[in-house]
Parts: structure tokens; sequence; C-alpha cells
């Protein structure tokens, strides 16, 4: 019988914090922007700059760390990590070796198989590199500085993990966590959240771990979980063939869906970590700690309990309300504003994830406000649109984040609720289909479904349905 | 009288009084500069149409009436590691031949918004790594008192400007004795401040844990000044410290009563030339006659410090000079392949043998395997001496003891041998691995009739207790 092999697996996850300013510096970290434009001499590492650390990053790793259940290193200190790059501009990052804000804790992941502990080994704050361009054209390179000295925190976990579904249950745990906390926005495809994967297989049983190899640049869940079975797939067709698995850094291909080794570890470098002298060690006191336990949000299992209690909405949709922090906080401030859990509910659940899923969008990428929902559900309430005309507008509310009311006003699709307007189209209707009205005459009671959209559709759909069949069966 | 006699503070307070104008004082310079360069070498860049410009400019200012400060209209010289916006930084070194920053240096900012005038940037030993400026990649800077002889280093182009009359006062930086060794070389007067206490903004960086800069000057009255001048609290230097007592000229004060001043006696055994000793000696009995109370002492640990302190300040270095790699500014080598041919041939070709040997230093210092035994045991010893300071300044104002072993060695002598080179550095280093403040000043000269330095050392903070102790020193030397 073929050997059965376990899957070990431990990951770094670098998560990009969503601070206005640099680590180190004033510089903006907005996302874009022409190359070297949210740049300064100390992000670009000018001879004679200087860092000054941003508190604001302190506050956020510390947030994670508590969220994660760490212990927080009340005294830290910052370490210089040099290598030579050029995306790199002082030819060493300021990270974290010796003493990281936050170390020794775990989260509770929930998979097919159950519930289990995932152990983080710590986080640690440091500053992230610029973006190299090669120019195939030109043959050169360029170097954009935009994104050196955006905050970081590394997390990185013990190698608690056996499976890609347990992978992605922690990765989804970290992130919902993390954007619970307002951190960052955690997203792949942008870099904001980016996984190296480490893993090992050994044979079931076996306590000792095998050789690990580490994944780089796995950009989506879908390649998180390719990566992770093919490398599987590899070390054990390597062991089988009575080979041995290198330790290396690999790869990951996307297009191919294929890793490749990037260097072994015969090439590692030695990184000659040491205290950043430029920096005073940061000392976060009882108060300051304090502090930021205290402004620590709800987060989902508390929301999930309390909207049971507070709303009378499905467990389902409470569910799916509380994955995202931004569509929870949207769904109370709205129904802060009308009042209406179950409506309100109803419009997030139906249309807007219908627009989510079709435009490919997360729902951190919602930009309508609760007022312009509110005032939306009030519109429908009042009987000002039909609901068909309710979705037109939703959706380019979904779009623009537009002002429901003013945009129903201008382009006139207020329900015509002047009964003469009405009762006049409906004789027109009536005098132009003699066939329906005998048919329903007649006894066929189907027949005024026709003479409804008849006029509907002579009213422009601005009539409300309800009173256009009154008035019909009237007049018959 | 001529102007070049003037101190600084003098020179500033007659233009001020309309006796002479700022635009007159920088000519003056200018024109001792004409004369002297080709001897002395101190300057690496002399931009005489932009100091021309802006002295006229002071004038104006102090006519005004917006100019009213002790250094105002006060022509002035900055040591080539400091960044000038607009004006070439080179830190004497081939690697930053063409590198001009977008920038200034805090300290330099806060003289010119005195209204001092700057002439141009000093020659230096290369990122101030030596002690004689002969490591510089633009020639090397001579004595004034006798052009065969080095001005000390690292500073040396500044030490030698201000003895020279090519400029009122300088500006240098610290990081084992830098300020204070060629202060005494050349016969002028040099503080290295408490670190924190002057923004190493814009201070290219050697030793980022130990750097400091500080002023060189004709007299202690003018160094209190300029202290005081660029003294600040800046929060773009995290190492800066926030002080409410940098009224460093109302230490100006001719008293040393009852101040108690001790002497290692560490300090004059083996190495020490017998007339710098016997100059330093007499210093201290100066200011016994005038009321201090001066004995002997055992200050602990003193061979440790020159280890300690190359151990830590070519860690930091090896890691503070990696950005110099040709891709953002600076010397790229003209012939390469690929990025890391680029980086080897950029950085062999760009720095000099002394930066390499600390580059390299540091380099292994830090590696994997032996940074515990090295880089983390300095740090420890770097922590023990400290405590030995702190032990003497449980009992004294203030140590006395000499500045360098020696007068100022010829031209040629030190390179070749960098371990004694290394060792002139005692007495100075260990006050940068405690992070105190020190003054250099001139006490008599050696039978070739080269300048002896005194120095001074106080606690933390205590910078007006050395301007106490060297201005009172000053106003009784030849009175004994």
């Amino acid at each position: 019988m073929a050997k059965q092999y376990e899957t070990v697996i431990g990951l770094e996850v670098h998560v990009e914090l969503a601070t206005k300013t640099k680590i180190f510096c004033g510089c903006s970290t907005a996302f874009g922007g022409a190359p070297n434009t949210h740049t300064c001499p100390v992000c670009t590492g000018m001879p004679g700059s200087l860092p000054v650390l941003n508190k604001q990053v302190v506050n956020y790793a510390v947030a994670v760390g508590l969220a994660t259940n760490c212990t927080i290193t009340q005294y830290c200190k910052f370490d210089r990590k040099n290598y030579f790059y050029p995306d790199n501009p002082q030819n060493y990052q300021i990270s974290q070796l010796y003493l990281p804000i936050c170390r020794n804790g775990h989260v509770e992941i929930e998979t097919s198989e159950g519930k289990k502990l995932v152990g983080i080994h710590e986080i640690h704050m440091e500053e992230d590199a610029g973006k190299l361009i090669h120019d195939e054209w030109e043959d050169c390179s360029l170097v954009d500085y935009n994104r050196s000295g955006v905050p970081l925190i590394e997390i990185v976990s013990e190698p608690d993990m056996r499976s890609a579904e347990e992978v992605i249950a922690y990765l989804e745990k970290l992130r919902m966590l993390i954007q619970y906390l307002g951190a960052s926005d955690c997203k792949l495809n942008e870099g904001s959240m980016r996984a190296d994967v480490n893993l090992s297989v050994r044979e079931a049983g076996a306590k000792e771990f095998g050789t690990r190899t580490e994944m780089k640049n796995l950009n989506s869940f879908r390649a998180i979980t390719h990566a992770i079975e093919g490398e599987r797939e590899r070390q054990i067709e390597l062991l089988e063939s009575g080979q041995q698995v290198t330790q290396e850094t690999r790869r990951w291909d996307d297009a191919k869906e294929y890793s490749y080794a990037m260097r072994s570890k015969e090439d590692a470098q030695d990184y000659r970590y040491f205290p950043d002298p430029d920096l005073t060690p940061v000392y976060i006191s009882d108060e300051w700690l304090a502090q930021i336990r205290d402004s620590q949000p709800e987060f989902r299992e508390e929301k999930m309990a309390r909207y049971k209690k507070e709303y009378d909405i499905p467990e389902y949709d409470i569910g799916i309300i509380t994955d995202s922090k931004h569509l929870a906080d949207l769904f109370e401030e709205t129904v802060a504003i009308c009042g209406q859990p179950k409506k309100v509910s109803n419009w997030l659940m139906g249309e807007t994830l219908r627009l989510l899923k079709e435009k490919n969008m997360d729902p951190e990428d919602i930009c309508f406000s609760p007022e312009h929902l509110a005032r939306l559900i009030g519109l429908v309430d009042s009987k000002a649109v039909n609901s068909t005309v309710a979705k037109e507008v939703f959706e380019v509310m979904f779009d623009k984040d537009i002002d429901p009311e003013s945009y129903v006003e201008e382009r006139g699709l207020r329900t015509v609720n002047d009964e003469g307007a009405l009762r006049k189209t409906v004789e027109e209707v009536i005098a132009a289909n003699p066939q329906s009205v005998a048919d329903y005459r007649n006894g066929k009671e189907k027949a005024i479904g026709f003479l409804v959209g008849q006029t509907m559709k002579a009213m422009k759909g601005k009539a409300d349905p309800g009173m256009v069949n009154r008035v019909l069966k009237e007049l018959l | 009288m001529d102007i070049l006699e003037y101190s600084a503070v003098a020179l500033s307070a007659a233009i001020r009084e309309g006796k002479l104008t700022a635009t007159e004082a920088m000519e003056a310079v200018l024109a001792r500069i004409d004369e002297k360069e080709k001897d002395i070498n101190a300057y690496v860049t002399i931009d005489r149409e932009q100091a021309l410009r802006a002295a006229a400019s002071a004038q104006e200012r102090i006519e005004k009436g917006e100019l009213t400060g002790a250094l105002a209209g006060v022509p002035v010289a900055i040591k080539d590691n400091m960044c000038t916006e607009g004006m070439l930084t080179t830190c004497s070194s081939k690697i930053l031949e063409n590198f001009v920053p977008t920038f200034s240096a805090e300290a330099v900012i806060n003289l010119e918004k005195a209204g001092a005038v700057i002439i141009g940037k000093t020659n230096m030993d290369e990122f101030a790594m030596g002690s004689t400026t002969e490591t510089s990649a633009y020639g090397v800077t001579r004595n004034p008192w006798n052009t065969d002889h080095v001005p000390g280093g690292s500073s040396g182009g500044s030490a030698a400007a201000v003895a020279a009359g090519e400029c009122f006062f300088a500006l240098g930086s610290d990081t084992g004795g830098s300020i204070r060794q060629p202060a005494s070389f050349c016969g002028v007067v040099g503080l290295k401040p408490t670190y924190g206490t002057v923004s190493r903004y814009g201070l290219v960086a050697y030793g980022s844990s130990l750097d400091q800069i500080g002023p060189l000057t004709k007299n202690v009255a003018d160094c209190a000044a300029v202290l005081e001048v660029i003294a600040s609290h800046d929060m773009k230097d995290s190492t800066s410290i926030n002080r409410n007592d940098t009224d460093f000229t109302a230490a100006l004060v001719n008293d040393v009563k009852g101040m108690k001043i001790g002497i290692p006696r560490d300090y004059f055994g083996e190495g020490i030339d017998a007339e710098v000793k016997n100059a330093v000696l007499a210093a201290a009995e100066t200011l016994a006659a005038q009321g201090a109370v001066v004995e002997e002492f055992d200050l602990s640990l003193v061979e440790y410090a020159i280890p300690t302190y190359y151990t830590i300040a070519a860690a930091e270095a090896s890691s503070n000079l990696e950005r110099f790699d040709g891709i953002k500014y600076g010397y790229r080598a003209e012939a390469f392949e690929g990025l890391h041919d680029m980086y080897k041939k950029t950085r062999s070709e760009g720095f000099g043998a002394e930066v390499k040997r600390r580059i390299m230093l540091g380099s292994f210092v830090l590696s994997s395997g032996y940074y515990d035994a090295y880089y983390l045991k300095a740090l420890k010893v770097k922590a023990m001496i400290k405590k030995a300071f702190d032990d003497a300044f449980a009992r004294y104002d203030l140590i006395l003891g000499p500045v360098a072993p020696t007068t100022a060695p010829k031209l040629g002598e030190s390179l070749s041998d960098p371990l004694k080179m290394y060792l002139g550095d005692i007495y100075t280093i260990s006050v940068n691995l405690a992070g105190l403040p020190a003054i250099s000043l001139p006490c008599g000269k050696d039978s070739r009739g080269l300048p002896v330095g005194l120095q001074l050392i106080a606690d933390s903070f205590q910078e007006k207790k050395l301007i106490q102790a060297a201005y009172t020193y000053e106003q009784n030397e030849k009175k004994i």
C-alpha cells in the first residue's frame, strides 16, 4: 500500500496597514499615483535623512496582536535588515527581529473537519519596498518609490496547518479580523495582503518535520490552493523516487500554474540584523495598551449574537452580512436611519450581493452611503417609486452613490399617483384592446394582466401597479 | 583692527552696530581664502557668488532690523558631511562627487535663520573616517601652524579654516573625537555636545548612535554662542532631545571656585607625549589657582574604549553606507555587466581604502555567528563605560585630560599604521560611547610650535559647566 503523507504548512502573511502616511515619513500611502510622486528624502534613502515612527502603525499592530491573542512586547525595537536591491533605497529594510511587537498568539479557524487553533509565532512591523519596472523596449529597469515606506505587519504563523482548506480558513479569519479593526483592506490582488507559504510533507504519524520550501508571489486564494496542492505533489514525488526535498524559495507562476526555484538555502543571505540606531525603542505603556484594548471593535461572533437578539432577520442573512465589516456597518447605519432591518437586509442580500458578484467586487468596494439606501427604502415605502424603478435606481446608486430622491425627481421616475391621468390612460388602453376586454368580461381573469402591462407601458413604468389594477377593474 | 581678527560674536556686533558690513566680512574672508587655500586646502567647495549674495542679503536684513542675533552676518564654513540645499555635499568621497542635496541639515538651517552666511564646505576624512583629513578624495588639508603636519580629523578642514582665518567659525561633526582632536591640533576651540542636543537630520551618518554636530571656533564665547544657535529639538530626528537649558552663553562666567575636577590617572600613562602631559597638567593648575578642587582618580575601562568604539561605529557605518550604490545619486561605475557588477564596481571605485576597511570590519562584526561575540558584547561594554563615567560624575563636576596623546603628526605618518592611528583616539572616543559633552581648547604649544589641546568632559546635559570652566581657563591662561 502506498505511503500516506501529511502536509505541514506555516504562513508568513504581510499586511499593508491602512495608515494615511508612511511608517517613517509623512508621505501619502495612496495606491496608484504617478511614479515617485509620493516620495521624500526619507523614503528614497537620501543621505542625511532620518526615520520617525508613525505611531498609528503601532496602534494597528497592537490591535491586530490583541485580536489574535498575542502577548504584546511593551518594550520593542526596530532592527535593520541589510540587503542590496534597487527597490530598497537604503539597502536596508527597517524591520523587527529581536523584539517583535507581538508574540505567542493564536486564532480559531473552522473547516469541514471542525474547529481548530492556529498558532501565531509573532507579528512584527516593517517598511515596504518600492517597485521595479522593467522596460523591455529600452532594456532597462526603472524604480518607483511610492510604495517604499508603506507600513506592513508580518504575521508569522506556527506550522499548524495541514491542508489548503485550513490555510484559506486561516487567511479568511485574519482578513476578517483585520478588516474589522480597519487596519487594512487586505486585498490579495492589490498586494495589501500577501501570503508566503512554507510547506513540507512527512509520512503520516512521523514526529519530525520534513524539509520545507517557501513559495512566494501568491496573489489569490485560488493561486494559494493550487500552489499548495502542486507543491505537496512535487515533494511527495521527490520522496517516493528516493530524492530529497531541497530547502529553497520558489516562485509561483500564476499563468503556468507552476512554481520554480528562485534560490536555495546555500544562497541565503546574511542580513546582518542589528538594532536601528536612528530609532528609539518603542515603549508601549500600560495606559497606551489599555487605550488600544478599549477601542477594539465588536468582532464578528459578538456581532452575530447581537443581531440575533436585536433584529428579526434570518441567521443565514446575519452570517453573510457580518462576514464583511463594511457590509455590517452599512447594515447597522442604514437601520439606524430607517428602522427597517428586514428591508435593509433584503437590499443587501438581494441586489447588493447580485451586483457584487456580477461586477466581481468585494463588499469592501461598496460605495453607496447608508443615507442613500435609507432614502431609497423610503421612496418604495411611500410608493413614490415601484419596485422595478427602485431596482433601476439602486443600480445607478451602486455605481455612483447618487442621491435616489433627486435622481428620481430629475429623471421624472416618480410613480404617477394622479388618478385622473391614470384613468385617462386606462380608458385609452381599454379602447385600443377590445379583444382582451372581451376576454376578461367573458371570465378570463388572466386577460387583465395583459391590460395592466399595456397601461404600465403607456405610463413608462411610473404607475403604481396596485392602483392600475384597481382602476382597470372599476372601468371594466 | 583687521576684520579677520574679530571673533564671530565681535564681528556680528560690529556689523549690527554699523561699523562694517556682512559683505565686507565675506570679502575679507574670500581674500584670505585666495591667499591661503593653495597651502591649506581647507575647503572642498567654495561658492563665492552665492556667499556674496547671501552676505548682501544678510546685511539688508540686519539693516532692516530683522536679524539681531549674535551670529548675524558672520561667514561660516560647514563640514562637507552636512547637507546644504543646492550646494555640493561630497563627504570628501568620490562616491558623492556630484551629489547636490535637495534639503539642508537642521543645524545649517538654524545657522542660516540666525543670519550666519555660508562660505562653503570644508574638507574632511572620507565619510568622517580618519583622524588626519588625509583620507579625503579631494586632497589632504594641511595644518596652518605648520603645513608639513596634518590638521587632525575628521573635521580637519573646519579646524584649519578657523585657525587660518578662512572663516570666522565652522561646524564639524564628532563621532569619536572628530571635532575635538582637530581643534586641538589646530589650536582652536571645539565642542562635542551631549548626544541628542543638535539634530542629526541632514548629517550624512557615519556612526548614528555616536554622531553629533558641534562648533569649531576661535574662542569659548563664540563656541557658546554657536552652540546656542544650532541646538534644537527636531521632530525629524527621533534621537533629538527637548532641552530647555540651551542658553549656553549664560555660562560665560569667569569663576570655577568650588568646582570639582577629576583627572584620570589612566590618561597620563604610557603613550602620552611628555610635552602634552605637561601642558595639560599646567592647565589643571591654572584652574586650581582659580579655586577649582582638582584631584586625580581612577577612571576604569579606559583600555576597552577603542575596540568597543571601532566595533560599534564600523557596524553602524557598514549599514549607513549601503545606500551609496550608484542607483539613485552619486558616482556610478562606467562599465559593468548586470546589477551586482554595478554595485561591486561602483563601490570599489567610489570608496577609499579606510572606508572599505571599516565597512568590512562592520560587516564582519554584524554577520551571523559573530554578532553576539562582537557587536552585542561591544554594546554591553559601552553600557559599562557609561556606568564608569556615571560613577566619576557622582564625585566630580568635570573630568580634565588631554585631547590626544600627541600634537599633530606629520603628513603621511599615520595612514601606514591604522592601528596606531586608532590608538590616538583613546581620550576622545569614550565620550561618544557615553553620549557625553566635551570641549577641546588650546593650552599652549609644544617645542615645535604645534598647539596642545586640553579636554574637559562633563556629565550629560552639563555643557554649561564645560563652558564656564573653559571660559575661566581662557581668561586666566596667561595670568599665572
